[in-house]
């Protein structure tokens, strides 16, 4: 094989720890080894990465069409696009795809792959083989979903709520539970190895406190990987048993609660949304502390938030079940609970504003995303804070104000970040600069857009407007036009990074070490980095984005 | 103690790759334990619904079969920790008879399991569709439903600790396993296994000791 | 006539505090946001790199700042959580006066039975100033009961029954819509609230096709499925007696004692064995395949209007 590294030009490496560009040709990652065997029996991590962010694009843009299908139906009232049947499916398919396909893996499994051995100074997660598994069990079940829509799909939305999924619907349900039960092993394992690295495999000096916090964040996203994806596998077979033998638990007709099923299912979903927003959250940090060359304000309590949204955000599930039926003792505690699981939020938010007090601030792009990160991820959490509030929800519930809640943090909040990181270590995985200013423009069509398509459904929600709805009232119609004219500039803000970042990888400037003169392991190796990351194994004695050098060098 | 074991990249000592092997393995156990826990809180559910019910369909189900396979499972952990300790011992060949007589316990429950699937059946209890059965009440066709689903899913996993236990005994006879250095093999496997087993100490008075 | 509606109607006192509350809570949105928003800007602007300012001691931690926009918001939203509790609370208890409307849902339908035997499909009219409750049951999936006008929404699950009460005030006709996805037609099972005032309450009600009321149609049910070749008095087999049980506690075979409510009436009928009365054998057959949900309701109305003293019909 040809991307075993040549133990001579390793031995040659020692002893040069500051040469650059000969050694970075001769054995970047990327050029460690063509053949498309290479790459798709690869155990190094940073392959593994860009395999990932592959698939996740193919299959958010199968998502996405899923969505253009679903805005253009909603440009009039009456259904004129699709049968009500195919509606249906098309938002069962745009759940189904964007949550497992695209959101769950989007950070974790591609920056979370690519950076964390490089950000504790480490050669490769702790167990590469189990890496690439991963990637494979992922495109098993993504293969296994396009055959379900091929199939004819499934139209249960992407909760399978008993017993309609059980008992009345008429698709493909098995057979897509069984894909969703397949790519949570993917899950399952990455958030294995992630927490095994973590502890094991930091460098010497690399202490808990000296971590960046988008390792932090990693790691709290992987407790949760670890922990709740089983319960969603074990819910997907019951009601996969259900249907194939009747061995029915959700049935009322012998006694069982249909209810019992949405605790099962939000147990996990819950949680599974902290795994789509706390990587973006760590990613933030990242981008605020090198936009602002300056350390990020209480690093302790940014670390430890991480920690307790994974943890508090266990034991809000009830507050999917407020108008279920469920007791109102125990809508009570989850409303309560749920106002607790915010905070650590808003004292992230707090501490990226106080960062910049004193700073050294850069408009690039990856700044400038993680600033629409904000904007739109701060009124995505407060309106998450109105559905806690109970009387509130009653009415909104199960309308397109959730809907809007939850994409102004999912799209808002996940897909800026996600393009945040793009555009910040795109130098460091490709080696190549990009057009900064189209990435300026991108950020700013993705405000625009995104605000367009979405702010609109608040008003609509709280008109009454249901969600899932193929036909709705014509008085609802200048809003939901309003929302698809915003989708299409959206859509053009997720294009347009596809070309300006394709484009550098052939003609744009090789990439320097450090382009943005940050802190973090990362910059220390060559842009692209070698395919084992370090010559020799760091050792560190300074704190996390320990900026004051480059302030004192460049800055005064 | 010199260390002959050997390190793999990315690992950089062995007591590191020691340390991240064992914490691979009880990460994973916790998943499974997050797996059954599902099912539990099912159980717990279902119990706190309909008690009456629960109890009198519990005292349905073959206790003593239960409890047979019940000790035949926890001899085969003795024996598991046995083949471990021999491991550790160097002893490829005895380590591989113990594995093959803990995976031999493991069929032997398995196969108690089957006749008594078998005497479900023909009491009319056993919840296969079209076939005509007799529950004394729809509760307790749910609580069959159930217990089918948790010995089931149990089975599944008991069948895979066997096959890997299998595989590593042929494995050590043919010396592919580099023993003590290698030990961690058997360590985990055997906690893997441990943990079936205990996921079936709490599967049996849920479903047959409800009183 | 509204081009875009930017708010719902509101048909109820209740509608109007909670949009109070919304808009409350909408001021804490902006008060918690729009200092992050005012900051980061003018910290961006003055802050820019190269730019000269007094970048000296610039901090990187301070405990009490951490304590307070932890603590303070927490406190607000406290103060908000008990206020909307409370008024989520207050859907729980409707008055012992409310006039009961039964509902049934079904794919892709609602139906509405007024207690003095008036049947609607897909349109409720009731009275204002009148406390109604709803008692909901699903024939088949999880659906959900949507009046925006109200500001009140239920689920309607299968296999038990959930409720939930208002107060309209307002004439007018509102919209109902179905907000739990339950298959194909989802979308189309809307339909329409009517309010009238008590008079032309009470006139459309004699207008319209006027059915037997449903403790009567219960009684003829009662009849006709054979219920009374049991629990009638002279009845040869030995069977709890239904007279003035409804509210009352009963004994059960397990040592439970239980009310004898709308759900208990119903589960008793579909799943006979579940609540087996002390002293009694558990040889009732269950009517799960042979009763609509429709039907138990009417049942259900009908053992609520036996009074003690075995006053049957």
């Amino acid at each position: 094989m040809t991307d075993v590294a040549d133990p001579k030009l390793e031995e040659a490496n020692v002893g040069r720890v500051g040469s650059t560009e000969t050694v970075a040709q001769r054995v970047s990652y990327l050029r460690a080894g063509h053949s498309l065997k290479s790459w798709l029996l690869t155990t190094d991590h940073k392959r593994i990465g860009v395999l990932y962010t592959l698939s996740i694009t193919f299959f958010f843009f199968i998502g996405a069409a899923a969505a253009a299908l679903i805005r253009l139906d909603l440009l009039t009232p009456a259904g004129d696009l699709m049968t009500n049947e195919g509606y249906n499916r098309a938002f069962t398919v745009h759940g189904v795809v964007m949550v497992w396909f695209f959101l769950i893996p989007s950070i974790p499994n591609t920056f979370g792959n690519f950076l964390i051995p490089l950000m504790i100074g480490a050669k490769d997660l702790a167990f590469p083989k189990l890496n690439l598994l991963s990637w494979y069990i992922y495109m098993l079940a993504g293969l296994f979903t396009v055959f379900v829509l091929i199939a004819g799909g499934v139209d249960t939305g992407w909760t399978f709520y008993t017993p309609l999924s059980t008992m009345y619907a008429n698709g493909n349900v098995i057979l897509a539970a069984s894909a969703v039960f397949i790519v949570g092993f993917s899950s399952i394992l990455t958030g294995l190895n992630f927490i095994v690295t973590v502890h094991t495999l930091r460098c010497p000096g690399m202490t808990w406190g000296r971590l960046p916090l988008f390792v932090w964040s990693i790691y709290a996203t992987s407790l949760i990987l670890v922990l709740a994806t089983p319960v969603l596998a074990i819910t997907l077979v019951l009601i996969s048993l259900e249907r194939l033998f009747g061995l029915g638990i959700f049935n009322p007709a012998i006694g069982g609660d249909p209810l019992l099923f949405q605790h099962l299912f939000w147990f996990y979903s819950h949680p599974a949304v902290y795994i789509m927003v706390l990587p973006a959250l760590g990613v933030v940090s990242e981008l605020v502390a090198a936009g602002a060359h300056k350390p990020i304000f209480g690093y302790q309590f940014v670390a430890g938030s991480s920690i307790a949204i994974a943890a508090l955000g266990f034991f809000v599930w009830g507050h999917h079940m407020f108008v279920s039926g469920q007791s109102l003792y125990a809508s009570a505690a989850f409303s309560f609970l749920s106002i607790a699981v915010a905070i650590p939020s808003g004292v992230k938010v707090y501490n990226w504003t106080a960062t910049l007090f004193k700073g050294h601030i850069s408009l690039d792009p990856p700044f400038l995303f993680a600033m629409t990160f904000i904007g739109l991820f701060v009124f995505g959490g407060l309106t998450g804070l109105m559905l806690a509030m109970l009387a509130i929800d009653v009415h909104v519930h199960d309308t397109y104000f959730v809907i809007a809640h939850f994409h102004y943090i999912m799209v808002g909040g996940t897909i800026s970040a996600f393009f945040g990181a793009l555009h910040y270590w795109w130098p460091k995985i490709v080696g190549r600069m990009y057009s900064l200013a189209w990435g300026r423009v991108t950020a700013i069509f993705f405000f625009i857009g995104f605000n367009l398509t979405f702010f609109p459904q608040f008003l609509l929600g709280y008109l009454g407007m249901p969600r899932r709805y193929h036909v709705y009232p014509p008085e609802f119609q200048v809003l939901n036009v309003i929302s698809t004219g915003g989708a299409a500039v959206l859509g053009v803000a997720y294009v347009m990074p596809l070309i300006y970042l394709i484009y550098s990888m052939c003609y744009g400037k090789p990439a320097p070490n450090d382009p943005w003169n940050a802190t973090g392991l990362e910059w220390t190796t060559p842009s692209p980095p070698p395919k084992h990351n370090f010559e020799a194994l760091p050792v560190v004695d300074r704190p996390p984005y320990d900026y004051e050098i480059e302030m004192r060098d460049e800055h005064v | 103690m010199s260390d002959a074991r050997p390190v793999t990249d990315p690992f950089t000592d062995p007591l590191q790759q020691h340390r991240a092997a064992m914490m691979g393995m009880y990460v994973f156990l916790g998943s499974e334990i997050m797996l059954f826990g599902g099912l539990f809180c099912v159980a717990a559910a279902v119990r706190l619904a309909h008690a009456p019910e629960i109890v009198h369909a519990s005292r349905a189900l073959h206790f003593g079969i239960g409890g047979l396979n019940t000790a035949i499972l926890l001899t085969s952990s003795l024996f598991v920790a046995l083949g471990v300790e021999s491991a550790n011992g160097g002893r490829a060949k005895i380590t591989s008879r113990w594995l093959v007589g803990a995976a031999a316990l493991g069929l032997a429950f398995l196969m108690m399991k089957a006749y008594e699937y078998r005497m479900e059946f023909t009491e009319g209890l056993l919840p296969i569709e079209g076939v005509h059965s007799r529950y004394a009440d729809d509760v307790q066709h749910l609580f069959m439903n159930l217990y089918l689903i948790a010995t089931g899913l149990h089975a599944v996993h008991l069948s895979i600790g066997i096959l890997l236990l299998i595989a590593l005994s042929f494995r050590l006879a043919f010396g592919s396993i580099k023993l003590p250095e290698r030990a961690i093999v058997l360590v985990t496997a055997g906690l893997y296994w441990h943990l079936v087993d205990v996921i079936w100490v709490f599967l049996y008075p849920v479903f047959y000791l409800a009183r | 006539m509204n081009f875009i509606p930017l708010w719902p109607p509101g048909a109820s006192a209740y509608s109007h505090q909670i949009d109070l509350l919304v808009i409350a809570f909408t001021v804490l949105i902006v008060a918690l946001s729009a200092p992050v928003f005012i900051l980061l800007l003018v910290f961006i602007v003055k802050y820019r790199r190269g730019k000269e300012a007094d970048r000296r001691h610039a901090p990187d931690r301070n405990i009490p700042l951490e304590l307070s926009w932890t603590i303070i918001p927490f406190v607000a939203l406290l103060g908000f959580y008990i206020w909307s509790t409370d008024l989520f609370a207050r859907l729980y208890h409707p008055p012992a006066d409310a006039m009961q409307i039964d509902v049934v849902a079904k794919q892709w339908m609602w139906k509405f039975q007024h207690p003095e035997g008036q049947a609607e499909i897909n349109e409720l009219h009731v009275p204002s100033g009148q406390p109604v409750k709803l008692t909901m049951a699903s024939q088949d999936v999880i659906h959900s009961l949507f009046i925006p006008a109200l500001r009140i929404k239920q689920d309607v699950v299968p296999g038990r029954y959930t409720s939930s009460w208002f107060v309209a005030d307002k004439t007018g006709t509102y919209r109902i819509a179905c907000s739990q996805y339950c298959g194909s037609n989802h979308s189309e099972m809307t339909g329409s609230f009517v309010v009238m005032n008590p008079a032309d309450y009470a006139k459309w009600l004699s207008l319209s096709s006027n059915e037997v009321n449903l403790a009567a149609e219960g009684a003829a049910l009662f009849r006709s499925r054979g219920c009374s070749g049991c629990h009638d008095p002279g009845a040869s087999v030995r069977a709890p007696s239904l007279a003035g049980i409804y509210g009352n506690p009963v004994p059960l075979q397990s040592g439970e004692i239980v009310i004898a409510d709308d759900q208990y009436i119903r589960d008793s009928i579909l799943l006979p064995q579940s609540k087996v009365v002390a002293g009694y054998q558990p040889i009732m057959p269950t009517f799960q395949n042979v009763l609509s949900e429709e039907d138990v309701m009417k049942l259900v109305a009908y053992v609520k209007s036996l009074k003690q003293a075995g006053v049957t019909q």
